[in-house]
C-alpha cells in the first residue's frame, strides 16, 4: 500500500549516533565532505575508513543498509572509474586493447576517484539514516537562524519542509484514489507511447492540483486559527541541546581532519 | 449567566465571481453564555459556518460587531487573544494538522503562544489525556482513523487553554464510530472542564445532545432554544429543508394520526416511557 512508504531512509534506533544533536550531524557531515576532497594519497583513506567504521559501528545500522544506498549510484561510480582508468595519461602501460590504453597511473586514479565517491555517498547517507526528517528540519532551521540577519527566511523554509513531509502521505493516498476513480471511468494510464502516457496523466494531475490548493487554503486558515503568525515570537516544545556526546563527536571529527591534512601536506 | 460571545446585528457578504455580493449573514444578533453547549444547525449556505468564523475573528463583519469576552473582533491588536480564547476545529481532519508527529501537532498552538518549553510539554500531555489519545503521542497522523485525527485536532485546541471551542462540522467526514468518539469528547470537555462549546452540525442526533439549538436559514436565526422546544416546530424545520431526529419525527407522526404523545420525547428511552404508561 502507498501508506507504508517512508520519507527518506531513516533507520530508527537509539544509538549514540542517533542521539547526537542534528546540528552536530549536519556540521560534521559537511566537514566530512570537505575533508574527503583533501585526501591526496591512498594512505589518507585509512583515516576516513577508520572514521566511517567507528561511526557505523556506533550507529548499529546493518552494513547492508548502508551499502543499499550505493545501489542507485553504481552506474555513476563505475563511469567515474572507467573514465579515469582510460583517460589518465601515464607511462607504465599494463595492457592495451584497440584504442584503449590501461596504464598503472590510470588504474590508480580510477580506484582513487571511485573510493572518493563511495565515501561521499555512504558518509552522507549515514546522516539521513540516523536522523529523522523532523530532527533534520529542526537542525537546518537552527543552523540557518543567524542568516535571519540578512533576511533569510529560515523559519519559513523549515515550516515548508515540515508541511511538505506531513502532506506527502496524504497526497499519495489522494493520487491513488483519483487514479482508481479515473480508471473506473475508463482512463488508461498504462498503455501507449511516452507522449500518450504523459497525456493520460492530465485527468490525474488536474484534480490533484485543485485539491492540493484547497488543502493549502484550509490549512492556512487552521494555522491562523491556532495563532500562527510566522517564526518571530515562537517557542518550541522540544529544545535541541548539545551535550558531552556532541563534544566527543566534534573531537573525533577534528582528529580525522587533522590526520588527513597531515597525511596530505607532510 | 455570564455572556461570553455577543453578536450584535451582524451583516456579512461574500463577493462572487461577477463581483456581486451574496449575503451570508443578514442581521444576526445572538448572545452565548459561559459553559453552554450550543448546536447550530441549518442546511448548506444558511450562513452557519460564516457565523462561526466570526466567533474567532477569521472573518470580520461588514457591519455590526462581535465581542468575544468583551474584545471586539474588529480590533487588530486583540485578534490573537480572541483566537486563543475561542479555538476552532474544522471539518477535514487532514487539512488542519501541521506536524508529522501527533504530539508535535498538539504543541503547535502553544508554541505559537511563545510559552516556555516545559509549560508546552505539560499542556500537550494534559490535552492528550483529555481526548484520551496519550498512547498515540508518537504516531504519525496518517496512521490514525478519522475520529482519532479529529480528537487530535481538538487536543491541539485544548492545549491553548481556550474558554470556547467552535467546531465547524467536525463529524461530517467521519464514520458513525468516529462521530461517537468526537461527540463523547466534546461532551466530556463541556461537562467536566466547563468549556463553552459551539457545535455546527447537520446531524440532528448530535444537536439533541446540546443545551441550546440555534437554527439558521438564509443568514438569519429562525429558531433558538433548548432542543425540546426547537424540535417541537417539526413542520417549520421541514419547510426549510431540515430533518428532525427520528424519535421526534415518530412522535410527530403519531400525534398527527390522533395518538397523543405528550412532552416532545427526545430519545428512545423517553419515547418508551411515554408509550408504556
Amino acid at each position: 500500500m502507498l501508506k507504508d512508504i517512508t520519507v527518506g531512509q531513516y533507520y530508527p534506533s537509539d544509538s549514540p549516533i542517533h542521539r547526537l544533536d542534528p546540528r552536530t550531524k549536519l556540521v560534521i557531515t559537511f566537514l566530512f565532505i570537505i575533508t574527503i576532497f583533501f585526501v591526496r594519497y591512498y594512505s589518507g583513506y585509512i583515516f576516513v575508513l577508520a572514521f566511517m567504521a567507528l561511526t557505523v559501528a556506533l550507529s548499529r545500522i546493518p552494513i547492508r543498509y548502508i551499502l543499499k544506498g550505493l545501489r542507485p549510484l553504481i552506474f555513476i561510480i563505475l563511469l567515474t572509474f572507467f573514465i579515469n582508468v582510460f583517460f589518465t595519461p601515464g607511462e607504465t602501460l599494463l595492457f592495451s586493447f584497440w584504442f584503449l590504453r590501461v596504464t598503472e597511473e590510470g588504474l590508480r586514479q580510477g580506484l582513487f576517484m571511485g573510493l572518493r565517491l563511495i565515501f561521499l555517498v555512504t558518509g552522507t547517507s549515514l546522516l539521513t539514516l540516523t536522523t529523522s526528517p523532523i530532527a533534520l528540519t529542526d537542525g537546518i532551521e537552527l543552523l540557518l537562524k543567524p542568516l535571519r540577519l540578512i533576511r533569510f527566511p529560515s523559519h519559513e523554509l523549515a515550516m515548508m519542509m515540515t508541511i511538505a513531509l506531513r502532506f506527502i502521505p496524504t497526497l499519495l493516498e489522494e493520487t491513488d484514489k483519483i487514479m482508481k476513480a479515473q480508471m473506473a471511468r475508463g482512463a488508461d494510464f498504462e498503455s501507449g507511447n511516452l507522449i500518450q502516457r504523459a497525456k493520460s496523466l492530465v485527468p490525474l494531475l488536474v484534480p490533484l492540483f485543485i485539491s492540493a490548493f484547497r488543502r493549502a487554503d484550509e490549512l492556512a486558515m487552521a494555522m491562523e486559527a491556532r495563532c500562527y503568525r510566522g517564526g518571530d515570537n515562537r517557542t518550541r516544545m522540544k529544545v535541541l541541546t548539545m551535550g558531552r556526546i556532541d563534544f566527543a563527536a566534534y573531537v573525533v571529527t577534528a582528529a580525522l581532519i587533522a590526520s588527513v591534512l597531515l597525511n596530505t601536506y607532510l | 449567566m455570564e455572556p461570553i460571545i455577543q453578536v450584535k446585528n451582524v451583516y456579512y457578504n461574500y463577493a462572487n465571481q461577477e463581483g456581486e455580493h451574496a449575503a451570508a449573514l443578514n442581521g444576526v444578533s445572538l448572545t452565548l453564555y459561559k459553559g453552554e453547549f450550543v448546536a447550530i444547525i441549518g442546511h448548506n449556505g444558511s450562513g452557519k459556518s460564516t457565523l462561526a468564523k466570526h466567533f474567532n475573528a477569521l472573518l470580520q463583519p461588514v457591519s455590526g460587531d462581535v465581542f468575544v469576552k468583551g474584545m471586539n473582533t474588529r480590533e487588530d491588536d486583540q485578534v490573537w487573544n480572541i483566537r486563543q480564547t475561542a479555538g476552532m476545529v474544522f471539518q477535514n481532519p487532514d487539512n488542519q494538522m501541521v506536524a508529522t508527529i501527533v504530539e508535535e501537532d498538539v504543541a503547535f498552538g502553544p508554541e505559537n503562544l511563545a510559552l516556555p518549553p516545559d509549560e508546552i510539554r505539560r499542556r500537550v500531555d494534559q490535552a492528550l489525556l483529555s481526548v484520551n489519545m496519550v498512547e498515540y503521542a508518537q504516531s504519525a497522523p496518517h496512521f490514525l482513523s478519522g475520529g482519532q485525527k479529529q480528537r487530535i485536532a481538538i487536543a491541539g485546541v485544548i492545549a491553548m487553554r481556550p474558554e470556547i471551542i467552535i467546531l465547524d462540522e467536525p463529524t461530517a467526514m467521519l464514520d458513525p464510530s468516529g462521530r461517537k468518539e468526537v461527540m463523547d469528547t466534546i461532551r466530556y470537555l463541556n461537562e467536566q472542564e466547563g468549556i463553552t462549546i459551539v457545535h455546527i452540525t447537520h446531524f440532528m442526533e448530535e444537536a439533541i445532545l446540546a443545551d441550546r439549538v440555534i437554527v439558521m436559514e438564509e443568514g438569519k436565526i429562525v429558531l433558538d432554544g433548548p432542543p425540546r422546544e426547537v424540535f417541537s416546530h417539526v413542520s417549520m424545520l421541514k419547510q426549510i429543508g431540515l430533518d428532525v431526529p427520528q424519535i421526534v419525527e415518530l412522535a410527530h407522526g403519531l400525534n398527527e394520526e390522533g395518538w397523543s404523545i405528550p412532552g416532545n420525547p427526545m430519545n428512545i428511552e423517553e419515547m418508551v416511557n411515554i408509550l408504556c404508561r
